[in-house]
């Protein structure tokens, strides 16, 4: 069972919070703060893995991360999940995003946290991995943005409008947003490893 | 008209943002869908925190407003929905919204519905009030004919839905499961393991149907029915052996590349698939050799098949590892899997050395010579930057160490411990240094050292156990006296020593350990006085910064020193500031001590030196004040009422509804109306009989002299007047007697409590031993130092202990085997009876049919009679005019014998309980064991019977039961036989008594005998349980009923269509009756009354209505699970029938 997906960026600005298992608001926040403390600590260059201490659960509760440019995707999971398969599932998301969105970066997720959640839906639905197959995610994902045309017609239009601003004022955009490195560049994906 | 204006204003949103502030009406308008752009962008141009909490409070006020206006459109409602998610996931709370997002999801088109489905699954939980109000719109959601929208139903259901309306929607996500598009079904069977998850009761008709989706053609929906039986077979392994086959099938064509290439994650084909199903198989061949093999083919293959370089491989790679490992082992798979696991440890990747030293923890256990190949990776791990492969490396070291390694692990770990912060971490790790530290300490200077260093660190976050073990371990000693008193004076020492450092804090966990153990054993000292040593203490009482909890361990300490004390001048002080002390309970110490001080002898005689392991006698029924309470009584006092009876009775004056469950005390209630005065006493003497010989005096002395008065539930007034009328009389002779039985009963109990904690010793010892035997064999190694078999240096259960079991043991065969003899003659002749009885039986069929009619069964009894030779006494007549002769037993197979001997035994029992057929659980060429349950008032009663089928005798059978959460077993007759003949049955009995309620549980242990001249044999069964099994019918009467009725919260309400058989109330009731075990109370008209209780004491009421062809099921309980469950078995029963 995956317990919780957090997304935040390196100043540890929530970006995507989905939990699956209930946890009261105050301790949601709490729990995205530590995990961000916990994470932040560590190099680049040692594992992925953590240990997410009694705040979730316990011992029998990991926390499997990746760290692409300016944001964390976090996973909670516990022992029925496997730490490298996860690993996985997060490059999946990842490259998914970054399919749906044509080059995707943290303005995506904050402008359409929506949809986000939608493509989330798609990936694990409850806790449990519903598709690992990205094609298959996009074909879900675009029927239900064909459906938004065909049904909104002129409605449709705000969002593309939307977007259209976001990269009109992008110059005078967030200031602790760092521009130098919006785009998450999809890695290699062996250097991962 | 206004309508399309509106449409084109909210459609150009964005582009009016830099002039927002100059817009008029239109642009505010215009505005709303880029809200959350101008939102986000607000707060990431703030530098404060405090500057964003005021900004977002404005943002929700202002959209508290817009979305209670009316005029809002459920499209701007869209928008401000997302807005709030946001203002949410910031940790806002946007709680007014909650029920606008609920209305969303009701009565928006699509893309509104969309985003109201979002919204409430990311702002309420399962428990949620106004969850109930989405109920309504997800079963229309469900059944509509737009797949987006049922897709969508199905994944709120997932995500979050209320329990008790499960019952609503669950029929129409069955039917979704025969859905054309898969992804339907997909998401329809996720939902239902959801169900699973949160209500496994409601699921259970339809797990035949998880079973169509495993095999379901499309491969999608194949693999989210493997989340559903991971979960199940890791639940109840034994029940989907048969699935094994079928999932090697798949796993084989994975492996093989058979699935599309739209399956394949760089060019491996479905990982995550494959990484299930290799955790399935894991489970399923655990411990299961048959099982195992099945799997062999397929595991080769998936190791040789994972050489791709690839993060996914590897993830399947561990996972194969840790299948190998876990199931029955072969040594091919063993050797290759090893060599992995050196690939991963070897790898210069973190996250693979990581799992590698995971695997390497995992395996150790069965081969702890890998570990001996990786010991210069392992150290160099040891030191690694990163924590996380630091901490693994110390529970990989925890798992290998001896008496030889003990200091260096231990000191790797405390360094570690000094590093770390989390509070998680202080506590997982102290708690296992503390654990080595008893095990393997090598002296005793070092064993409290680290037990210092342990209390210094772990302070006040350990686990309470290991203070106290650690006290235990002191005071109870191990082996050698001498040795303990040293430990104890060393521990003495080195705590006066920390007392006298300047400017120390410790922990006040610690402080209270420190103070036991002067106050225990300071007499110890040679060089410093009591004195010196309360001075100590003094000055720590007058601490402020130590809390009341350890000033009152403090106190005791001092009042332990003070009869040792020659001169008390501290002493005095101390009482007379801690007199007027504004803590009540110091004050209270204080006077204590006040008055024990005054009186030497007294205290000395209560407070001996050195005695903190021998029990007090206390007598726990207070009689010694009866003779005071009856001098009450005479004099006109009120009489005694316990707490819950003066409740009950308030209650019934005021005539409320009482909402608290009643539990026990109703059926002891019940009880005490028809006891004897006699039982009534036995029952006080039960309850206070921690020192027996000290209370059989003050037994007798009672029963002559004063009112029998109190019972086990307190005082009895209802009986007054009829026990007065026989205090004339009073029964004597019958009173001995079963003051006599209840000696018995209660020493039996003691002897079985030793018994079962010897064994648990006995088992704990043989774990260690077996863990690290052979570990060093190899001798070149400096880390893991050589292999002993030194068991534990200190013991926690010390040799006085054992000796007393011992004793104890010896004692109670002895009354033991007098005793079954007793009751195997008396079973037996009983049995014979009923043999002799049912013969006579067969024999008239056999006359009335031919001979060659004689079945099996009455042949294989036959064995049995002569096996009972010495109480077949009166029968030889009998037998000789029955010609016993002519049908004399052929050899028949050793399991027809077994069966014949058990159904034979069985019928003692049926007399009195209804039993289970008989059930083969395993065999093998030599042996089969065969279990039924036997459904005793109190208990369930599982016996065991071993037949040996070869003709060979085996030795030293043993049978022995695993324990298990759920349940507490106890041994019933002896479960270890010297000798097995040939061709013989033995029964082994086990009563099995429920500790935790639970839906489907498991019981495994395993038979081990031996053979003639060849090594001993080890087969394991397991056999399974239901809470039916705990099922018995409570015998109240209507009126009870009529109260229990009302104090219960938890109710469950079902209809069952019933077929015109079962229509009539009688009858139904009468198989609920005989299926289930409910007690039929009162048939009222077309309503009927049944109740039965959960063992050992949780009663559930049932009510039941018929209308038409409906029966009408109405449960209450005080255990929540409890009607879920007995509603889903009438179900089963009716619909069985």
């Amino acid at each position: 069972m995956i317990q919780a997906i957090l997304v935040f960026n390196n100043h540890g600005k929530p970006r995507l919070v989905r939990f699956y298992q209930r946890f009261p608001e105050e301790i949601q926040q709490q729990i995205v703060r530590e995990t961000f403390h916990l994470v932040l600590k560590r190099d680049d260059n040692i594992c992925n893995f953590l240990e997410g201490g009694s705040l979730i659960g316990g011992s029998d509760y990991k926390l499997i991360y990746r760290h692409y440019a300016t944001l964390y995707f976090v996973f909670c999971v516990d022992s029925s999940e496997s730490e490298l398969g996860i690993l996985d599932l997060i490059q999946v998301f990842v490259e998914t995003l970054d399919k749906c969105f044509e080059n995707v970066c943290e303005l995506d997720l904050i402008f359409h946290m929506d949809k986000v959640h939608y493509i989330l839906q798609e990936v694990v639905m409850g806790g449990m991995v519903l598709e690992t197959n990205m094609n298959e995610i996009v074909a879900q994902i675009e029927a239900q943005n064909r459906l938004e045309k065909s049904e909104g017609g002129l409605s449709a239009a705000p969002a593309r409008a939307v977007s259209a601003v976001k990269n009109i004022n992008l110059p005078e955009i967030p200031r602790n947003i760092n521009l130098g490195d919006l785009n998450i560049k999809v890695p290699n994906l062996s250097q991962f490893v | 008209m206004s309508d399309i204006v509106e449409k084109t204003l909210t459609a150009l949103p964005g582009l009016f943002l830099q002039n927002q502030q100059a817009g008029g009406p239109a642009a505010t308008k215009a505005s709303f869908s880029s809200k959350l752009g101008g939102l986000v962008r607000g707060i990431t141009a703030l530098t404060s925190k405090h500057e964003e909490e005021k900004l977002i409070q404005q943002e929700l006020n202002s959209l508290k407003a817009t979305v209670s206006a009316p005029t809002t459109t459920l499209k701007m409602m869209k928008e401000c929905m997302v807005r709030l998610i946001y203002c949410e996931m910031l940790g806002y709370d946007a709680s007014f919204g909650y029920i606008h997002a609920i209305k969303l999801a009701q009565q928006g088109n699509l893309l509104e519905k969309r985003v109201g489905y979002l919204a409430v699954s990311l702002f309420l939980h399962e428990n949620h009030e106004l969850l109930l109000l989405l109920v309504n719109t997800v079963v229309k959601d469900l059944q509509s004919t737009n797949l987006v929208e049922v897709c969508m139903a199905l994944t709120i259901v997932s995500q979050i839905f209320p329990r008790e309306m499960i019952p609503a929607v669950l029929p129409l996500i069955e039917d979704k499961l025969q859905h054309s598009k898969e992804i339907i079904r997909r998401k329809a069977v996720l939902a239902l393991y959801k169900f699973h998850l949160i209500a496994p009761n409601q699921v259970q008709h339809i797990h035949i149907k998880f079973r169509k989706a495993l095999c379901d053609r499309d491969v999608g929906v194949m693999a989210a029915s493997l989340h559903i039986y991971l979960r199940m077979i890791k639940e109840n392994s034994s029940g989907y052996k048969d699935l094994t086959g079928s999932f090697v099938t798949i796993l084989k064509q994975v492996v093989g590349g058979k699935l599309p290439v739209d399956f394949n994650y760089h060019s491996v084909p479905a990982p995550w698939l494959q990484i299930q199903l290799l955790r399935i198989l894991g489970l399923l061949g655990k411990d299961d050799q048959r099982t195992s093999e099945l799997m062999y083919d397929v595991l080769d293959e998936s190791l040789r098949r994972a050489e791709l370089n690839h993060n996914v491989t590897y993830a399947i790679l561990f996972e194969c590892v840790h299948t190998v490992y876990s199931i029955y082992p072969k040594s091919e798979l063993l050797e290759k899997a090893a060599k992995c696991i050196g690939k991963f440890v070897l790898s210069p990747k973190i996250n693979l050395k990581y799992l590698g030293l995971k695997a390497l923890t995992y395996v150790i256990q069965q081969d702890p010579t890998l570990a001996l190949q990786h010991q210069m990776t392992i150290i160099e791990c040891l030191d690694h930057p990163d924590p996380i492969i630091k901490r693994e490396t110390l529970e990989l070291l925890y798992r290998i160490t001896n008496a030889q390694n003990v200091t260096v692990i231990v000191q790797k770990m405390l360094e570690y411990l000094h590093q770390s912060k989390e509070e998680y971490i202080i506590v997982n790790l102290v708690g296992k240094i503390a654990e080595l530290a008893e095990k393997y300490a090598p002296d005793n200077a070092w064993f409290i050292q680290t037990m210092n260093a342990v209390f210094s660190v772990g302070g006040d976050v350990m686990h309470p156990d290991i203070p106290n073990n650690f006290l235990r371990l002191l005071a109870e000693g191990f082996d050698d006296e001498t040795e303990d008193q040293q430990l104890r004076l060393y521990a003495v020492q080195s705590y006066l020593t920390l007392l006298d450092m300047e400017n120390a804090f410790y922990p006040q966990r610690f402080l209270q350990v420190m103070s036991w153990v002067l106050g225990e054993y300071s007499y110890l000292l040679e060089k410093e006085t009591p004195e010196d040593v309360i001075t100590r203490l003094y000055k720590l009482l007058m601490n402020d910064s130590i809390s009341s909890e350890t000033k009152a361990w403090l106190f005791a300490a001092v009042t332990k020193l003070t009869p040792q004390a020659h001169s008390s001048n501290l002493v005095e002080r101390l009482i007379q500031e801690f007199t007027i002390s504004l803590d009540t309970c110091m004050r209270q110490h204080a006077f204590e001590l006040k008055y024990l001080h005054e009186n030497v002898e007294l205290m000395k005689s209560l407070l001996p030196i050195d005695k903190s392991c021998e029990e007090m006698m206390v007598d726990a029924s207070l009689s010694f004040l009866d003779g005071f309470v009856a001098e009450g009584l005479s004099q006109g006092a009120a009489p005694y009422k316990p707490h819950h009876q003066r409740q009950e009775e308030k209650l019934s004056q005021e005539k409320v509804l009482n909402f608290e469950p009643y539990g026990l005390s109703f059926s002891s209630s019940g009880f005490t109306g028809r006891q004897s005065p006699a039982g009534i006493s036995l029952g006080s003497d039960v309850s206070g009989n921690s020192a027996e010989t000290g209370l059989k005096e003050t037994n007798s002395l009672k029963l002559e002299g004063i009112k029998k008065l109190w019972g086990k539930e307190g005082y009895l007034p209802k009986k007054e007047s009829k026990i007065g009328d026989e205090m004339e009389t009073p029964p004597v002779p019958q009173e001995n007697v079963t003051v006599e039985n209840v000696d018995q009963v209660v020493t039996k109990r003691d002897q079985s409590q030793i018994l079962t904690q010897s064994k648990e010793e006995k088992e704990k010892q043989l774990l260690a031993s077996s863990l690290f035997v052979g570990l060093g064999s190899e001798g070149t190694i400096n880390l893991l130092g050589k292999a002993d078999t030194v068991s534990h240096k200190f013991r926690r259960k010390s040799k006085g202990k054992e000796a007393k079991s011992e004793e104890t043991t010896s004692a109670q065969s002895v009354t033991c085997s007098s005793f079954s003899s007793l009751s195997k003659v008396a079973c037996e002749e009983d049995d014979y009876l009923n043999t002799l009885q049912e013969r006579e039986e067969k024999e008239l069929e056999k006359f009335s049919l031919s001979s060659q009619l004689l079945d099996s069964e009455s042949l294989t009894e036959l064995p049995l009679v002569e096996k009972l030779p010495d109480c077949s006494q009166p029968a030889p007549s009998l037998f000789a005019d029955n010609n016993m002769e002519i049908f004399h037993p052929p050899p028949s197979t050793a399991a027809s014998v077994a069966k014949g001997i058990s159904l034979a035994s069985l019928l003692e029992e049926t007399t009195e309980y209804m039993h289970s057929n008989l059930m083969d659980v395993c065999n093998n060429e030599a042996v089969s064991v065969s279990s039924y349950k036997i459904w005793k008032d109190d208990c369930l009663l599982m016996v065991w019977s071993v037949a040996s089928k070869s003709g060979l005798e085996l030795k030293s059978a043993n049978l022995e039961i695993f324990p298990a959460e759920n349940f507490k077993i106890t041994e019933q007759l002896g479960c270890c036989f010297p000798v097995m003949e040939a061709e013989s049955t033995k029964n082994f009995q086990y009563s099995i008594q429920l500790e935790k309620p639970f839906t489907e549980g498991n019981i495994s242990g395993f038979i081990s005998y031996q053979m003639m001249d060849t090594h001993s044999v080890q087969l394991e069964f397991s056999v399974n349980l239901s809470l039916l099994d705990f099922i018995r019918p409570l015998k109240i009467s209507t009126e009870d009923f009529g109260k229990l009725w009302l104090s219960f919260a938890n109710d469950v309400k079902q209809n069952i269509k019933t077929s015109e058989s079962q229509a009539a109330l009688p009858s139904a009731l009468k198989m609920l009756q005989q299926k289930l075990r409910l007690h039929v109370i009162d048939i009222i008209g077309n309503e009927g009354l049944l109740a039965c209780q959960l063992l050992p004491s949780i009663p559930c009421l049932l009510h039941c209505r018929v209308q038409t062809d409906v029966l009408a099921l109405w449960f209450r309980s005080s255990c929540s699970a409890l009607p879920d469950y007995l509603s889903y078995q009438c179900q089963k029963v009716m619909e069985g029938s």
